[in-house]
Order: C-alpha cells, then sequence, then structure tokens
C-alpha cells in the first residue's frame, strides 16, 4: 500500500512532505537528546531487519493478497515510537529509492501513512494503553494484534483520503474505502499475530529487549495525551490548510466530495466523476482572469448540463484550463508546505 | 525463496551502476537530487487529463539514461515490477469517467482511458527519475547530500546504518528461508507459526549484533554520530547543470505545450 | 621479567546478568611487543577476557591495566586509544558505507584534521595491502578482504595493543595464510583469542589456555601445544602439524622467542 508519485498532486504530496519532515526533525531531536548513544545502531540494524523481515512473506488465504510484518508496531516496542518512527521512514526512503516502491514525492504520504500513524497514534493509544504497566504475555498479544489492525486501517484510510485530494485517480471515495479497508483488515490481522508472536518470543527469550529498549514508560503514560493532542493539531493543521485551499478558490470541491460519497455517484458514475474532475480543474484555475478563462467556463458549462455525453470537451482545452493555474497551484503548494514543515520546526525548537 | 535472492541481487545491481564514470556521475549528488524533485513535482502538477504536455518530460531521464551510460532495460524491468500499485488504482479510471475527451475520426475516447494513460505515464516518468538519480549517484553520496542539504543527522546515521547492514541481514534471511524449505520437504510450510518463529530468530540475531556493532563502534570512539570525510563540491559543471535543468523544466511546465508540441503532434489528428 | 609488564590483569571476574560466571579470577601480564594466544573451549572465556581488555566491559571485581590507566569508567577514552579490538566478524565492524570511511571512523572520531586522517588511512590500508579498495563497499568484499579492512580500522587508531578474537575464523586456506604472514609483520602487542592452533604455533610464543574462567595453563606454545592430556582437559586438541604426521613434525617452527 506505497502511495506512488503518480497517484498523488503536489499539494498534497507537498503537504505530507512537510508533516513527514516536521515529525523527523521531532523524532531526530529526541533521539539525539537521549542518553544511549546503543540505540544508533540497534535503530540502523533493525531497520535492515524489517527490510529482510518483508522479504519473507506468504499468502493470505482468501484474499489473494499477501502478508508480511508491517514494521511500524513491533519497532515501536522495541524501540519506542521516536526511534521506531526514524527507523520506519529510513526504510520507506529506501525503497523507494531501491525499490521504485512509493516514490519521492510520495515518500511524505508514505511515512505518514506507514511510519507516523502506527508508531505516534496506534502504539501510544492502543497499545501502550491496552499493555498498561504491567505488561502480561496475553495483553501483549492482545495489544499488539489490535494495535496493528488499527494502525493499518488508519493507513489504508490515509492512503484513500491521500489519492482522493489529489484528484488523479478518478476512484469515487467510498468504493476506493471499500477496497481498501477489508483488504487491509485481512492483512492487518495477519500482521498483528505475526506481530504478537515475534513480540512473545523474543520477550521470552531475551527479557531485557522490550522492558529496556522500548522507553515505554517515559513515553506511554505521561505522553500518550500529549502525543493525541499533537497528532489533532497536525491534522487540524494539515485539515485548514486543504480545505483553505478548497474552499478560497472554488466551490466545488465539497461538492464533488458530497456528489462522489453519495449514492449518485455510485449510480451515476460518469456524471459524478466528471463534475469532480471539472471541480478539480476550477481549484486549479488561481488564475481567473486569465486568457484561457472561456476554458474554463466551457467545463462549467459541462457540469451544468450533467448528461456528460452531449458535451464535446475536446482534449486541447483540457489542456488551456490546467496550465497555467496548474502551476501556479503546484508552486503556491510546494511554498505553503514549506512554510508548513519550517513552522512546525520552528514549534518543536522552542521547547 | 528465488524471489528474495532475485530482489537482493538486484539491489546490489543497482547500487554497482553509481560506480560507474559519467559526468553525470560526477554532478553534486545534492543539484542531482534537486533536479530529480523539481522534475517529479513539474511532472505530477499537470492536471489528471494532461497527456500531450507529459511527453516531452520523457527527454529527461531520456537524457540522463544515455550521458549517464545506464543500461535503459534495467531501469524497464524495475519499472515493470514496481508498476502494479499504480496500475490497480489507474484501471479505475476508465471504468468510472466515460465522458468522451476527445475524438480521433469516428473512435471515441473518454477521459478516463485519458486520465488512465496519463497516470500510467505519470508512473514512469517519476519512478525512472527516482530510479536513475541513484543509479547515477549512489546511496551513501545521496545520503551525504541529505546531510549537507539539512537533513537530521540521527535520520542520515539512521539511512546508511540501514543500508550497510541490508546486505547482511537480507542474507541472513535467505539463509533461514534456506533452512527452512530444506526441512518442509516440498511442502509450503508457509504457516504463521513458522513464519513467526523463522522472524523471531532472525530478530533475536538481529538484537546481537547491533550489540556488537555498538562495541565495536565504542572500540572507535563513537559519539552517536557517523560522520564521511568526502568533500562536495559545487562546481561551475554543477551551476550549468542545475540552470539548465531548471529553465528546461520549467520551460516545459510553463510553456503553452499546445503550439510546441500539440501542433506537432496533435494537429495531425482531426478533431 | 625486568621491566614493568604493559597489560596486567589480576584476579578478574566477570558473571553475565543471568548470573552464569564467565571469569572466576583470572591474572596475567603481557610484556610490550609480545605475542600471547588465549585458548579453550567455547564458553572458557576467551572473548570475555579480550571485551575486558578493550575497555567494552568493566570489571566487576579484580582489576585490568593497560599501560598507566588502571581500567575505569572514567578513563576509558583514554584507555581505548592504546587499545584496538578485531571482532570475530568483520561485518560487526565495518558499519559504514565504504572502506575509507570505515577505516577513517576512528582517527575522526580523535578529532584529527582532514589530512592527517587521510594520511592514516591510507597508511593503515597499505599496512594491509588493501589501498586499491578504498573506495569499495564493505558487502562488495571477500572474507579475507573484509578481515584486511577491518584491521585497517583498528590500525588507523595506532593503538600499541591489538586483540584479536577468532582472527581466522571463515577465512579459505589461502586468505588464512595470507593474514598470519600479515600479523607476523606487525610490531604491536598482540594477543589473540583462537581456536587456532596451527596459527598459534606460527604466531605466538605464548599460550594462555582457560578452561571454564580460570587458567589451566601458562606458557609457552611450544610445550603447551604438545601436552596432549593439557590440551585434551580443555576440550581441545592437538594442532594438526604436531599430530604425530612424520613429514609436518620435521617442519616445525623454531619456537626460540619465549615471553
Amino acid at each position: 500500500m506505497h502511495m506512488a508519485d503518480a497517484l498523488i498532486s503536489p499539494l498534497v504530496g507537498g503537504v505530507m512532505w512537510g508533516v513527514s519532515a516536521a515529525v523527523t526533525a521531532y523524532s531526530a531531536r529526541k533521539i539525539k537528546a537521549g542518553t544511549d548513544e546503543g540505540v544508533v545502531p540497534l535503530m540502523g540494524v533493525l531497520g535492515a531487519f524489517i527490510f529482510a523481515a518483508q522479504m519473507i512473506n506468504f499468502s493470505i488465504p482468501g484474499t489473494g493478497s499477501s502478508g508480511h510484518l508491517g514494521g511500524g508496531m513491533i519497532l515501536s516496542i522495541l524501540l519506542g515510537p521516536h526511534a521506531a518512527f526514524l527507523t520506519m521512514a529510513s526504510v520507506l526512503t529506501v525503497q523507494a529509492l531501491f525499490f521504485a516502491d512509493g516514490g519521492l514525492l510520495a515518500l511524505g504520504c508514505n511515512i505518514f501513512n506507514l511510519a507516523f500513524l502506527p508508531c505516534f497514534v496506534a502504539y501510544p493509544l492502543i497499545y501502550r494503553t491496552i499493555v498498561g504497566a504491567h505488561a502480561s504475555e496475553k495483553r501483549v498479544r492482545v495489544a499488539s494484534i489490535i494495535a496493528a489492525i488499527v494502525g493499518l486501517q488508519l493507513g489504508a484510510l490515509a492512503v484513500v483520503l491521500e489519492t482522493f485530494f489529489s484528484g488523479v485517480s478518478e476512484l469515487p471515495l467510498t468504493t476506493f474505502l471499500l477496497l481498501m479497508l477489508p483488504i487491509h483488515l485481512a492483512i492487518g490481522i495477519v500482521e498483528g499475530l505475526l506481530t504478537a508472536a515475534v513480540v512473545t518470543f523474543v520477550g521470552k527469550a531475551r527479557p531485557g529487549a522490550l522492558a529496556t529498549t522500548a522507553a515505554g514508560p517515559a513515553v506511554a503514560p505521561l505522553g500518550s495525551g500529549r502525543l493525541l493532542a499533537r497528532w489533532l493539531l497536525l491534522a487540524a493543521i494539515t485539515g485548514g490548510l486543504l480545505s483553505w485551499f478548497a474552499s478560497t478558490r472554488l466551490d466545488g470541491l465539497e461538492w464533488a466530495i458530497f456528489h462522489s460519497s453519495g449514492k449518485e455517484a455510485l449510480s451515476a458514475p460518469a456524471t459524478a466523476a466528471h463534475s469532480l474532475a471539472a471541480a478539480l480543474q476550477e481549484r486549479t484555475a488561481v488564475l481567473p482572469d486569465y486568457s484561457f478563462r472561456p476554458a474554463v467556463e466551457g467545463s462549467e458549462a459541462g457540469e451544468v448540463a450533467a448528461t456528460s455525453g452531449e458535451e464535446e470537451k475536446q482534449w486541447p482545452d483540457v489542456n488551456l484550463a490546467t496550465s497555467f493555474s496548474g502551476l501556479l497551484g503546484a508552486a503556491l503548494s510546494m511554498l505553503l508546505a514549506g512554510l508548513l514543515g519550517f513552522i512546525l520546526l520552528r514549534l518543536r525548537q522552542r521547547p | 525463496m528465488a524471489k528474495i535472492e532475485s530482489s537482493f541481487l538486484d539491489l546490489g545491481y543497482l547500487d554497482s551502476l553509481a560506480y560507474r564514470d559519467s559526468p553525470i556521475h560526477r554532478l553534486d549528488p545534492r543539484i542531482k537530487l534537486i533536479t530529480t524533485l523539481l522534475f517529479i513535482v513539474c511532472v505530477v502538477s499537470f492536471g489528471k487529463h494532461e497527456l500531450s504536455a507529459l511527453l516531452p518530460f520523457a527527454i529527461y531521464p531520456v537524457m540522463l539514461l544515455a550521458l549517464a551510460k545506464l543500461p535503459p532495460g534495467y531501469i524497464l524491468r524495475k519499472l515493470l515490477l514496481a508498476a502494479p500499485f499504480a496500475l490497480c488504482i489507474g484501471v479505475f479510471n476508465p471504468l468510472f469517467d466515460r465522458a468522451t475527451l476527445l475524438h480521433i475520426g469516428s473512435l471515441e475516447i473518454s477521459g478516463g482511458w485519458i486520465s488512465f494513460a496519463s497516470l500510467m505515464l505519470r508512473f514512469v516518468l517519476t519512478v525512472s527519475a527516482a530510479l536513475i538519480l541513484v543509479a547515477c549517484t549512489g546511496f551513501d553520496s545521496l545520503c551525504l547530500a541529505l546531510a549537507r542539504l539539512g537533513v537530521p543527522s540521527a535520520f542520515v546515521v539512521q539511512l546508511l546504518l540501514l543500508y550497510r547492514y541490508l546486505f547482511v541481514l537480507t542474507d541472513e534471511a535467505m539463509r533461514l528461508a534456506r533452512a527452512r524449505s530444506q526441512r518442509s520437504f516440498g511442502r509450503r510450510g508457509r504457516e504463521l507459526p513458522v513464519i513467526a518463529s523463522m522472524l523471531a530468530q532472525l530478530l533475536l540475531r538481529t538484537l546481537d549484533r547491533a550489540q556488537r556493532i555498538y562495541l565495536a563502534m565504542q572500540c572507535r570512539g563513537f559519539d552517536g554520530e557517523l560522520r564521511l570525510l568526502r568533500p562536495l563540491r559545487i562546481g561551475t559543471t554543477d551551476v550549468v547543470f542545475l540552470i539548465g535543468c531548471t529553465t528546461a523544466l520549467l520551460g516545459l511546465r510553463f510553456a503553452d505545450q499546445a503550439p510546441a508540441l500539440g501542433d506537432a503532434i496533435g494537429g495531425r489528428l482531426s478533431w | 621479567m625486568v621491566t614493568r609488564p604493559l597489560v596486567a590483569v589480576s584476579d578478574l571476574r566477570h558473571a553475565y546478568a543471568d548470573g552464569s560466571a564467565a571469569l572466576r579470577g583470572v591474572s596475567f601480564a603481557v610484556g610490550a611487543g609480545e605475542r600471547l594466544a588465549i585458548v579453550g573451549a567455547n564458553g572458557a572465556g576467551k572473548s570475555t577476557t579480550l571485551l575486558h581488555l578493550a575497555g567494552c566491559l568493566l570489571p566487576q571485581a579484580g582489576s585490568v591495566r593497560i599501560g598507566d590507566l588502571i581500567l575505569r569508567s572514567d578513563n576509558l577514552p583514554q584507555l581505548r586509544r592504546s587499545v584496538g579490538l578485531l571482532f570475530q566478524n568483520p561485518d560487526d565492524q565495518l558499519f559504514m558505507p565504504r572502506v575509507f570511511d570505515d577505516v577513517a571512523f576512528g582517527p575522526v572520531n580523535l578529532g584529527l584534521p582532514a589530512d592527517e586522517v587521510n594520511a592514516r588511512v591510507m597508511h593503515a590500508l597499505a599496512v594491509v595491502a588493501a589501498t586499491h579498495l578504498a573506495q569499495r563497499q564493505p558487502h562488495r568484499l571477500s572474507g579475507g578482504e573484509k578481515r584486511a579492512v577491518a584491521i585497517a580500522s583498528v590500525l588507523a587508531l595506532s593503538p600499541t595493543i591489538l586483540l584479536m578474537d577468532e582472527p581466522t575464523a571463515s577465512l579459505d586456506p589461502a586468505s588464512r595464510r595470507q593474514l598470519i604472514e600479515l600479523l607476523q609483520t606487525l610490531e604491536q602487542t598482540l594477543i589473540i583469542a583462537t581456536h587456532d592452533l596451527d596459527m598459534v604455533l606460527d604466531l605466538c610464543p605464548r599460550t594462555l589456555v582457560l578452561g571454564e574462567g580460570t587458567i589451566i595453563a601458562d606458557g609457552a606454545s611450544a610445550v603447551i601445544l604438545q601436552d596432549a592430556a593439557l590440551l585434551a582437559a580443555a576440550r581441545l586438541e592437538k594442532p594438526l602439524r604436531l599430530q604425530a604426521c612424520p613429514v609436518c613434525s620435521r617442519r616445525l617452527p623454531a619456537n626460540g622467542r619465549s615471553p
């Protein structure tokens, strides 16, 4: 479920880059501040372990997909969230560069989906909460399974949202969700079982490995509330930016979301999808007075004429409607992303 | 476990390409990284029905492939291996978007097919650009570039160590997998408990190894940093390359595609 | 011994976290320039002894002195400068992306200027005849090359004492021979923990036999490695060359150099 560059827009990619970069900087500072240098080689080798472990995969009966150790959860249990996040981010970076799994622009999305969500959301809020202060084997098992499932579901949800907001794919939101969530439920269950089995095995064989490295007490009971607050803040900023961007420019995005998620979308896919396309085109029309305006109006006309069969929109028109404005949108989004990352970084550095 | 072995070998090969010598190889890694990112952003910033304007961007990877003397067949093979996810999602476009966007003679082509083609083209362009970046730069030089561009050192150190032990641990995983298949006598033996215990074995060995590496580091004065003593210098060639690429990419992105390319190619089609 | 020995270990004891004893009172001294082999079965305490000498473990009881320094947590940085430890598995020791970076790791951490680091790296690589490997990646080296580079990475810190854990393990015969010849040219004090008793015959005039955390024997290699009963007690076996092979035994090295 790695996002690919081809599926995302610069805006979504840029925002997610900003968020991931900020969390990376924050985690790196946390690691640096830690006194134990031994965690550095441990993280490096565990990253390689996740890589090797992901190569040992196997098919999940009945789904046709394959399951493997996702990594985020087991790393959090072994290393604590900050080190686990950095480790997972490095695994994803190497995958993007060497295996073309994901892409450079999509790296921000992938780090958010597969590193941030399990390490900073599922681990502190679910795993630590269930395990509590007295880690019994049964609790660890249950907690690993549930946390892995939740983490993966969140990740799948994020993939859907990122794809949707990018507007490159025509998949309606609901359909996409119906595709992604069940498959990832199956994968999540298997990952959870694997994580639980590996964690309990290692816990028995090397009791010190989990207790000493988890840095659990320092992060969990004390930090989970703050972490939640941080996450909500990030989500709010991201969501706010996206909706601001959407609402100032256009009218259409929410409308399109409504339509594509409503029943209409399923019964008349072409209409809804097309109006979504038009809305997104408009979203990128940052220069309303530009001389290509007629083309945009053309697409609006198409929007009104809901029976899309009659619409004779031509290829060059699409080009004209999107060229300059899309570019400006891209530049603007990168600027926004950079700004967001910069602000977050500053905020982090203050305390 | 042929799969492990082949992907492992692949990894080594991609990396070995970085040891070749060419004008592109000699460029400063920072320059190459920035240019690649700019290229990707330009490519994905087009509207989803864009096709004609995307095509000229192929010049960039093709030019780099040629200048860096990289084997195109290999990059192509990597592209195919990575294609499934984008393909899976993209293939829905023709299903959901049936509005006719283009007429070629009496043939009507729907927006879905165009956006699907556009999506796959983006995929090919972005992924090949990233692969070429690694193939002509090398992973450690990229890490160095990241460090010099201000990426936190804890993350760069992590990348370097991960990369170094990737080879060692995939090797170890391979040996474990072989040992298992030796004793499973043709039965698939892929049950969850077996996999779990294999992974747990690998993890225990990994933990021990991390301990030994840490000792080895300590013996040589480790203080939490891995410093690479390699000078990076941006020379005239680098500046020329950066300015040239930026102008070309922005030109392709900004300039109205229709006259230049649309007339040349699109003019022959009758709408 | 007239002068003060370079290394002095006295009544060193160590128990692991699970309570099992690894060393139960080990005492020995090593003079400057000496070559000492530490032999014994698996788990006899060889590696634990080396880790103490390298300052990777601190004595739980007893003491370790290197030069003028008594091993303590507060003088570890100085102590580690005079001691270099070669790990059994070179993959654990070569953790940097390229050979050059790895050999430079120690000197860079000492804070030396770039020129000096360069000079040290190239010198260390020249000593082990591996200058041509400088820009290679560790995972692309053969076993013998990895071993040579690992030695260079230790030599770059110019230690006075070299500690080696199973240096000939998993080397092919030719690489093993090359390694032995290389070690013979080194001037540093060598302390080698090994199962390779034939190498001991070639390289180390003196042998220390460990068994279950205590010293069973300490003396001239030529004598100890002939003592079948002693070796059997330590779960060892006579070197192949001493196993009553009429051809080999005539070519015995002259073990004249005694400590």
